[in-house]
C-alpha cells in the first residue's frame, strides 16, 4: 500500500492507463513540456512522448472538439481544461457532440472521452480559477459527472472514466490537490460510476456532499461527536448519473438530511438530492431537508476575507448539523 | 431543591404524573410547570419553587403517588451538585454539572418554547402508526419540544416503566416513596394488546382513567336513589324569550335557561341543606356554603368546575361565570381554585337534548341533578289541554344522606320556584 496525495493518484492513474491502453493520450494547455500548471501531468511528455501527450493551443473549443474526432477515429482521448473557469468555449461541443453521440447515431457511434478540470476555490484563484461550474452538466442526458474527493477514489475512478464508453467529466477538486493523501490500493484497480460511498457512519444527521465538502464534512463530523451528536456521511462521488438508491438509504438512516456544496443553492445538485429524497422518502423525514452551499454571487471574490466567506468550512457544516440535530 | 406532589385540593389525597413537562438537564425558571398532574378530575401544573437545572425525575410519567411524595429535584442555579448528582454527572452526558455551567448564575433560564410539541413529521407519524403509539406519551427533546424520529425509537426500544425502576435507582426516602398505586399498575398498562381488526384500541389518558376511576367508586361506594320530576316552564320561556336578544347586546354572551336553574336549584338548596351535603367517613358534612359543580363536557373529557357561593349570585353573574368556565374548560385552563369545593352538583344534560337521565353522584356530594331538555308538550291544565313548555328534573341521591321524603320536598321546592316565579328579573 502506497500513501500518495489527491494530485499524485491522479498522475498515477493516467499513467498506468496509458501504460496499459496505447489508444490513451492527453491533451490541454501546458500538459506536455510543463507538466500541467498544477503538475498532474509531470512526467507525462518524457515516459510516452510527445505523439501522446499534447500540447494545445488556448483554445478549449478545440481541445474537446479535437478529442471527439479522436475517439471517433478509436482513441481514448482524455482532454484536461486547466481551469473549469475556461471550459465555456467548449460547452457546445460537449452538450452539441459528445453528449448526444450515441443517441443520434442509433447506437452506431460513441464518444469515450475524458474532460478533467480542476475546479473550486479556497485557493486565491478569485473569479477566473474558482468556480464550480459542474451543474452545467449534470443537467445534460449523455454525459457522466464525476466528482471524487479522496486520493483512492480519484485514482480508480479515473481508470473507469478512461475505459467507459461515454464521454465523462471529471472534475478535481483544486483545492485538494495536496491538501489530503492516503493509502491507496496496490495495483490495478477501478471504482465504478454512478455509485456513492458511505465515509462515515451516523444516526443523528445525514450529510450528502461531495468533493472537497465531504473532507469538511468528515471534519465537522468528528469534532460533532464529541458533543454526542452521531453524523452519517455520503460521499456521492458521481454527481450524473446520481446513485439514488445510496442517497435514500443514508436519508432513511437519520430523517434529516444536509446536502453541502461549494457551488451556489439555487439548481444546484443539492437540488437534485433534496427532490429524489422528497420523491421516495417522505413518510422517513424528520426534519426539512436542508442545503448548505455557496452563496448567490456570480463568481468568487478576490479578497481574502470575501473568499474565506464564500467558501465551507468544517465549522459551516458543524453548525448546519448542529441546528438540524436539535430539531 | 426538592419539588413534592402538591395538594391540589382539600379531598385529594394524591396525584398521577400526565406528562413532564421538563426533562433531566433542562432548565427551568421559577414558578415555570414542570409537571401535569392530574387528581380528581383537574389537571393541575406543578411549578417549579425555584429557578435551575432539572436534575432528577423520581416518579414516572402515568404512577400515581401521594401527595407529599418527591417527585423531582431541581438544581438551583449558582449551587454545587451535590454528591450523588456528581456522580451521576460522571456517566451522563446531559449532566447537572456541566449543564450548570451553561446556565451563569443569577440570570432567567428562557421560557421553554412548546411550539413544536404537536407538529410531526412524516417519519414520526409513520413510526407511531406503525408502533401503535400514543405520542402523548412520548416527551419531545426537539426544538420547540418536538419529538424527533429518535425520541420515538427510543420510546420504543424503552417504553417508559413504572415508578419502582425510577425510584430504586434514585435515593429516596422509604416512607414518602411508598407508591399508592391504586390504579396504574405497570404490567396492566404495557399488556395493552394489538388491534386485531374488529375494533381499534384507544389507550385511555390519564384524565379519562381518573373519570374511569371516579365513576367506578361513586357507584360502588354511594346507593343511588333517582327520582323525576317535571316542571312547567312556560313562564321562564316566555320571560327568557322577550329578554334574550336583548341580553345578548347588554352582556355579550347567550341568556340560555340553565343560569335560571342553576339559580333557583341554588335557592332551594339553602331551603333543604340537607341536599347540600356529603358522606364522608363515618360522618355526613352539611356544608354552609352553595358551590354548584357544573359538569361540562368537550370531545375528550369530563370536567366539574365549581360556581362558588351560586346562591349570592345574580342569574347575570351565573350566566357569566357559567361563560367564564365553559371556556376555560375548552382551553384547558381551568384552576385548582376552579375545581374545587362543590357541594352540589348541576348536570345540564338538556343541551344535548335529553329529556330523560340517571346521573352519577359526585362523590362525595349527596345529590346531583339534570335538567333535561325544555320542550313544548301538551298538558292538562284545569282539565283542559294546553300546550305548555316542559322540563323534567333528575335527581339522583345518596341513600346513606337522604331519603326520597327530603328528596321530594327540595324538588317539590324547585319546582315550585319555577313554575310560580312572575318576575324572574328578581333573580
Amino acid at each position: 500500500m502506497a500513501v500518495r496525495q489527491f494530485i499524485e493518484a491522479i498522475h498515477d492513474a493516467l499513467a498506468e492507463e496509458m501504460k496499459r491502453d496505447d489508444r490513451v493520450f492527453v491533451l490541454g494547455e501546458d500538459v506536455g513540456v510543463r507538466g500541467g500548471v498544477f503538475r498532474v501531468t509531470a512526467g507525462l511528455i518524457e515516459q510516452f512522448g510527445e505523439e501522446r501527450v499534447l500540447d494545445t493551443p488556448l483554445a478549449e473549443s478545440a481541445i474537446v472538439g479535437v478529442s471527439i474526432g479522436a475517439a471517433a477515429r478509436g482513441l481514448r482521448p482524455v482532454a484536461e481544461i486547466q481551469f473549469a473557469d475556461f471550459i465555456m468555449p467548449a460547452v457546445n461541443q460537449i452538450l452539441s457532440e459528445a453528449a448526444r453521440m450515441r443517441y443520434r447515431s442509433n447506437g452506431d457511434w460513441s464518444c469515450p472521452i475524458v474532460i478533467r478540470a480542476p475546479f473550486g476555490g479556497g485557493v486565491h484563484g478569485a473569479l477566473y480559477h474558482s468556480q464550480s461550474v459542474e451543474t452545467l452538466f449534470t443537467h445534460f442526458p449523455g454525459l457522466k459527472v464525476v466528482v471524487p474527493s479522496s486520493p483512492a477514489d480519484a485514482k480508480g475512478l479515473l481508470v473507469s472514466a478512461i475505459r467507459d464508453p461515454d464521454p465523462v467529466l471529471f472534475f478535481e477538486h483544486k483545492r485538494l490537490y495536496r491538501l489530503i493523501k492516503e493509502e491507496i490500493p496496490e495495483g490495478e484497480y477501478s471504482v465504478p460510476i454512478g455509485s456513492a460511498k458511505v465515509r462515515r457512519e451516523g444516526d443523528d444527521v445525514t450529510v450528502i456532499a461531495y468533493g472537497l465538502a465531504v473532507q469538511f464534512a468528515l471534519e465537522a463530523a468528528a469534532k460533532l461527536s464529541e458533543e454526542g451528536i452521531s453524523t452519517h456521511v455520503l460521499d456521492l462521488r458521481t454527481l450524473r448519473p446520481l446513485d439514488e438508491h445510496a442517497i435514500w438509504e443514508s436519508a432513511r438512516k437519520t430523517g434529516k438530511v444536509l446536502v453541502v456544496h461549494e457551488d451556489n443553492k439555487v439548481c444546484g445538485v443539492g437540488a437534485e438530492v433534496s427532490a429524489t429524497i422528497a420523491e421516495h422518502c417522505l413518510f422517513d423525514l424528520d426534519a426539512p431537508i436542508q442545503r448548505l452551499c455557496g452563496p448567490e454571487v456570480p463568481a468568487m471574490p478576490f479578497s481574502s476575507v470575501l473568499e474565506k466567506e464564500y467558501m465551507l468550512s468544517a465549522d459551516k457544516i458543524a453548525n448546519a448539523i448542529r441546528t438540524l440535530a436539535r430539531y | 431543591m426538592d419539588i413534592k406532589m402538591p395538594q391540589l385540593g382539600e379531598s385529594v389525597t394524591e396525584g398521577t404524573i400526565g406528562r413532564w413537562l421538563k426533562q433531566v438537564g433542562d432548565p427551568v425558571a421559577k414558578y415555570e410547570p414542570l409537571a401535569e398532574v392530574v387528581t380528581d378530575k383537574v389537571t393541575a401544573e406543578v411549578p417549579s419553587d425555584v429557578s435551575g437545572i432539572v436534575a432528577e425525575l423520581l416518579v414516572a410519567e402515568g404512577d400515581t403517588v401521594a401527595v407529599g411524595t418527591l417527585i423531582c429535584r431541581v438544581q438551583e442555579a449558582g449551587s454545587v451538585p451535590s454528591e450523588s448528582l456528581k456522580e451521576e454527572a460522571a456517566d451522563s452526558p446531559k449532566s447537572v454539572s456541566a449543564t450548570t455551567a451553561e446556565v451563569p448564575a443569577e440570570s432567567k433560564p428562557p421560557m421553554p418554547d412548546k411550539s413544536m410539541r404537536g407538529r410531526y413529521s412524516p417519519a414520526v407519524l409513520r413510526l407511531a402508526e406503525e408502533h401503535d403509539l400514543d405520542l402523548n406519551e412520548v416527551s419531545g427533546s426537539g426544538e420547540g419540544g418536538r419529538i424527533t424520529r429518535k425520541d420515538v425509537l427510543a420510546h420504543i426500544a424503552n417504553p417508559p416503566q413504572s415508578t419502582s425502576s425510577v425510584a430504586s435507582s434514585s435515593p429516596v426516602d422509604e416512607t414518602v416513596a411508598a407508591p399508592t398505586d391504586t390504579e396504574s399498575k405497570p404490567a396492566e398498562r404495557l399488556s395493552h394488546t394489538a388491534p386485531s381488526g374488529d375494533f381499534e384500541v384507544v389507550k385511555p389518558s390519564p384524565i379519562r382513567r381518573t373519570i374511569a376511576k371516579r365513576m367506578v367508586e361513586s357507584k360502588r361506594n354511594a346507593p343511588h336513589a333517582w327520582t323525576m320530576v317535571e316542571a312547567d316552564v312556560t313562564g321562564l320561556a316566555t320571560y327568557r324569550d322577550a329578554h334574550k336578544s336583548n341580553f345578548e347586546r347588554t352582556e355579550g354572551i347567550k341568556l340560555t335557561f340553565l343560569p335560571f336553574f342553576i339559580k333557583v336549584i341554588a335557592e332551594s338548596l339553602k331551603k333543604f341543606p340537607m341536599l347540600n351535603s356529603a358522606w364522608v367517613g363515618d360522618e355526613i358534612r352539611v356544608m354552609k356554603h352553595v358551590h354548584l359543580s357544573i359538569a361540562i363536557a368537550t370531545d375528550d373529557v369530563l370536567v366539574v368546575p365549581v360556581i362558588h357561593d351560586a346562591d349570592r349570585l345574580s342569574v347575570r353573574g351565573i350566566a357569566h361565570e357559567l361563560n367564564r368556565l365553559a371556556s376555560d374548560a375548552r382551553t384547558g385552563k381551568l384552576t385548582v381554585q376552579d375545581m374545587e369545593g362543590g357541594t352540589f352538583t348541576v348536570n345540564n344534560t338538556g343541551a344535548f337534548g335529553s329529556i330523560l337521565s340517571q346521573p352519577i353522584l359526585n362523590a362525595p356530594q349527596a345529590a346531583i341533578l339534570s335538567v333535561e331538555s325544555v320542550v313544548k308538550r301538551p298538558v292538562v291544565v284545569q282539565d283542559m289541554l294546553a300546550i305548555r313548555s316542559m322540563v323534567n328534573l333528575c335527581l339522583s341521591l345518596d341513600h346513606r344522606v337522604l331519603d326520597g321524603w327530603v328528596a321530594g320536598q327540595f324538588l317539590k321546592e324547585v319546582k315550585h320556584r319555577l313554575e310560580t316565579t312572575v318576575d324572574w328579573s328578581q333573580y
